[in-house]
C-alpha cells in the first residue's frame, strides 16, 4: 500500500476526504490550521465543501445543519476553539446527529499557550456543554493512529448517530511520519431516513432540540443512555504495551503514552516488570483492561500532559485509588523520558 | 361551487401557540401560501429559531431543524451547502438575529450564503417575556428597562436591514409590515420575491417583517397594530433596501 509522508494535520484531512467526508465548517487555530488549510484546496477536487466560518461557534452550527442534512461533516479546532464549539456538541448530541470534531489540543485554560497539551480530558471526556451527555472520544498515539481513527470514527459517529471527537495534541498534528490510507467501513450502516432532504412524496423531518415536556425530556435522556450503554459494551479500546508480566502499569494515552513506551522500554532493561495500559479511546473508557490487569498490578503510573485528569478515570476503573501515583507536565511542556524514567523509578522503588 | 379559499398545505392542522394578536400566525401562513404557490413546500428546509417561534417546526408542514440560539444562518448555511438544490430558509426574532445571532446573520449575508431569512422584528424579547430587544425603541418598557429603554443607558436600537444592504452579499432585503391587509399583501409579495431569487441563486434574501407583541407591549391586538403603525415604522421605515435585479435594470 502507498505511504505517504505526511504532517498529522494533513493527514487528518486526507484521512477524512479517504472516508467520505466533503464538508469541513472551520475557523483558524494554531496548533490545527493546517487541517483547514489543507482541506481548502483539497475538498473541491473532490466535489466536497470547505468554508471558513466567522467562529467556532458558527463552525459547529454549520455542522449540525450538515449533519442534519445527512453529510459526512467535520470540524476541527485546538482546545480554546472546542471550548466555544461546546454548546454546538450539545445541540449536536441532544439532536442524535453524527458529526466528527478533531481537538489538537494546547495547553490551558483560557488562551493559554500554542504548545500541546492533555488538559482537554475533563471537557471532553466528561463533557463540556450542559447536561447528561456523553461523545465518543479517541485518542490517537501517531500519526497513522490518528488516520484510521478518523476513519472509524465517520463509521461510529454514523452508526450510533453521535458526535466522535477525535483528541490529539499539537505535537501529532504537527509531527510528519509516513501514514497508508486503506478505508473500509467498520460497520454495516443503516440509511439516514431522518435526515434533512425536502420531504418530496414523503413524510416531513423534523431535527428537533426543545422538549418542553419534562416526561418526554426525560425519555430522550434515557434514549440517549440505552446509546451510551451500546457504545460502553462494545467499544472500549486500548492497547497492552509489556503487559504480559508486569507488576506495574503506566496509563497514559497519546502523545504521553508515546514518551512513556521509550522509558518503559529503559525501565524493562533496568529489570522492571512495567508495562503500560494505553486507552485508545478515553470514551468509553477501557474499564475492560483494569479487569483482566489490575489482580497483579501493584501500582499505576499514570502520566500525563495535565495535572491528572485522567487519574479520576483509571481509579474508578481499577476501584483503588491508593494504588495511582501521577506526574505531569502542563502549559506546553512535553514530558522526557528521563522524566518518566526517572517517576517510574520512584514510584516502583527498585522493586524489581 | 368552486373553491375560492382553503388553508395551505404546507402549513400542518396543529393549533398554534402564539398569544392573540401576534403576527407570527399571519407570517407563517404567507411563507407557507407562498411556498405552496411555487411548488416548493416539498423542496424547502426551514431552520428555525430560539424564541416565541422555537415551534414553528410544528406547524410548517416541511423539513425543518430547530436552531441553537441565534444560529439559524450558520445551520442553515450547513444545510444549504449539502443540499444546493432545496430552497433553505431561516426564521429569526430579534433578540435571535440582532442581539445574540448577529455575528451569524451578518456573516451568511456577507458570503451571500443563498438562504432566506425571515426576520420577525417586534422590539421585544417574547418568550423569555418581555425583556428588551435589541430593536426595542427608546423609550419603550421592557422588564430589564422598566423605565423605558433610554440609549444612554440601554444603548440604541440596531437596523438590520439597513445594515446589512451595506454588504456586496445580499440580493434582496426588504422591510413589511403586516399590521394592515395592504401591509400583509406586500410582506406576501416580498417574501416570494425573496424566495424566487433565492431559487435563481443571487445570493442571500432577507424580509424583515415589523411585528407585534400585544403581550409583551401590554396592550390590545389592536392597540399593538396601531403601535406598529404609529412608532415602530417611523423608526423601522418600511422598504426595499436592496435588490440586484433592480440594480441591474438601471
Amino acid at each position: 500500500m502507498a505511504k505517504y509522508l505526511m504532517k498529522g494535520n494533513e493527514a487528518i484531512g486526507k484521512a477524512a476526504i479517504e472516508a467520505g467526508c466533503k464538508y469541513f465548517f472551520g475557523y483558524p487555530i494554531t496548533p490545527q490550521s493546517e487541517v483547514p488549510e489543507y482541506l481548502s484546496s483539497e475538498l473541491p477536487k473532490v466535489g466536497g465543501v470547505f468554508v471558513q466560518a466567522e467562529s467556532e461557534v458558527a463552525a459547529i452550527n454549520m455542522v449540525y445543519g450538515a449533519a442534519a442534512a445527512g453529510a459526512r461533516v467535520l470540524t476541527s479546532s485546538s482546545s480554546p476553539g472546542i471550548a466555544l464549539k461546546q454548546e454546538g456538541i450539545g445541540y449536536l448530541t441532544n439532536a442524535s446527529l453524527p458529526a466528527v470534531i478533531v481537538n489538537m489540543m494546547r495547553g490551558g485554560p483560557g488562551l493559554g499557550t500554542i504548545q500541546p497539551g492533555q488538559a482537554d480530558y475533563n471537557m471532553t471526556v466528561k463533557g463540556g456543554s450542559n447536561g447528561d451527555y456523553r461523545n465518543i472520544v479517541m485518542a490517537p498515539a501517531s500519526v497513522q493512529e490518528a488516520v484510521d481513527m478518523m476513519m472509524e470514527a465517520f463509521d461510529l459517529a454514523d452508526y450510533y448517530r453521535i458526535p466522535v471527537m477525535v483528541m490529539s495534541d499539537g505535537l501529532i498534528g504537527q509531527m510528519m511520519e509516513p501514514v497508508s490510507f486503506d478505508y473500509k467501513p467498520c460497520k454495516e450502516l443503516p440509511p439516514k431516513d431522518w435526515a434533512l432532504t425536502g420531504m418530496g412524496e414523503g413524510k416531513k423531518h423534523m431535527v428537533e432540540n426543545l422538549v418542553m415536556d419534562a416526561d418526554e425530556c426525560e425519555a430522550w435522556n434515557h434514549d440517549h443512555f440505552k446509546v451510551y450503554n451500546a457504545i460502553e459494551a462494545a467499544e472500549q479500546d486500548w492497547e497492552d504495551f509489556m503487559m504480559e508480566d508486569a507488576e506495574y502499569a503506566f496509563t497514559s494515552y497519546g502523545t504521553s503514552a508515546r514518551i512513556a513506551k521509550t522509558a518503559i522500554g529503559i525501565l524493562r532493561e533496568k529489570g522492571y516488570k512495567v508495562g503500560m495500559i494505553r486507552p485508545k479511546k478515553l470514551w468509553p473508557f477501557p474499564i475492560k483492561a483494569f479487569e483482566l490487569h489490575d489482580a497483579k498490578i501493584k501500582k499505576y503510573l499514570d502520566v500525563e500532559m495535565s495535572m491528572g485528569q485522567m487519574v479520576g478515570d483509571v481509579a474508578l476503573a481499577c476501584g483503588d485509588a491508593s494504588k495511582i501515583e501521577f506526574y505531569g507536565r502542563v502549559g506546553g511542556n512535553i514530558p522526557t523520558v528521563d522524566e518518566f524514567v526517572a517517576f517510574g523509578e520512584k514510584v516502583m522503588g527498585g522493586d524489581k | 361551487m368552486s373553491i375560492i379559499f382553503k388553508k395551505t398545505r404546507a402549513l400542518t392542522d396543529l393549533k398554534m401557540h402564539y398569544c392573540p394578536g401576534c403576527a407570527h400566525g399571519i407570517v407563517h401562513r404567507l411563507v407557507a401560501e407562498v411556498l405552496e404557490e411555487m411548488d416548493e413546500d416539498k423542496n424547502t428546509i426551514i431552520a428555525v429559531p430560539v424564541g416565541c417561534a422555537v415551534f414553528a417546526n410544528k406547524y410548517f408542514n416541511f423539513d425543518s431543524i430547530q436552531s441553537a440560539h441565534g444560529r439559524a444562518p450558520a445551520t442553515a448555511t450547513g444545510i444549504k451547502r449539502v443540499h444546493p438544490d432545496k430552497l433553505v430558509m431561516t426564521y429569526q426574532g430579534d433578540g435571535d438575529l440582532a442581539s445574540i445571532g448577529t455575528a451569524e446573520i451578518v456573516h451568511a449575508a456577507a458570503r451571500g450564503e443563498k438562504i432566506t431569512t425571515i426576520f420577525i422584528n417586534n422590539g421585544i424579547y417574547g418568550m423569555t417575556g418581555g425583556q428588551m430587544a435589541p430593536t426595542t425603541l427608546p423609550g419603550m418598557k421592557a422588564t430589564t428597562a422598566k423605565a423605558g429603554r433610554d440609549p444612554q443607558i440601554n444603548g440604541n436600537p440596531i437596523r438590520m436591514s439597513e445594515m446589512l444592504s451595506t454588504l456586496d452579499g445580499p440580493a434582496y432585503i426588504e422591510r413589511v409590515s403586516v399590521s394592515t391587509p395592504a401591509q400583509v399583501t406586500k410582506a406576501k409579495m416580498a417574501i416570494r420575491k425573496a424566495l424566487e431569487m433565492q431559487k435563481a441563486g443571487l445570493g442571500f434574501t432577507m424580509v424583515e417583517v415589523v411585528s407585534s407583541c400585544p403581550t409583551n407591549w401590554g396592550v390590545t391586538p389592536v392597540k399593538a397594530m396601531e403601535f406598529i403603525r404609529e412608532k415602530m415604522i417611523p423608526y423601522y421605515p418600511l422598504g426595499v433596501y436592496k435588490d440586484v435585479t433592480a440594480e441591474e435594470g438601471k
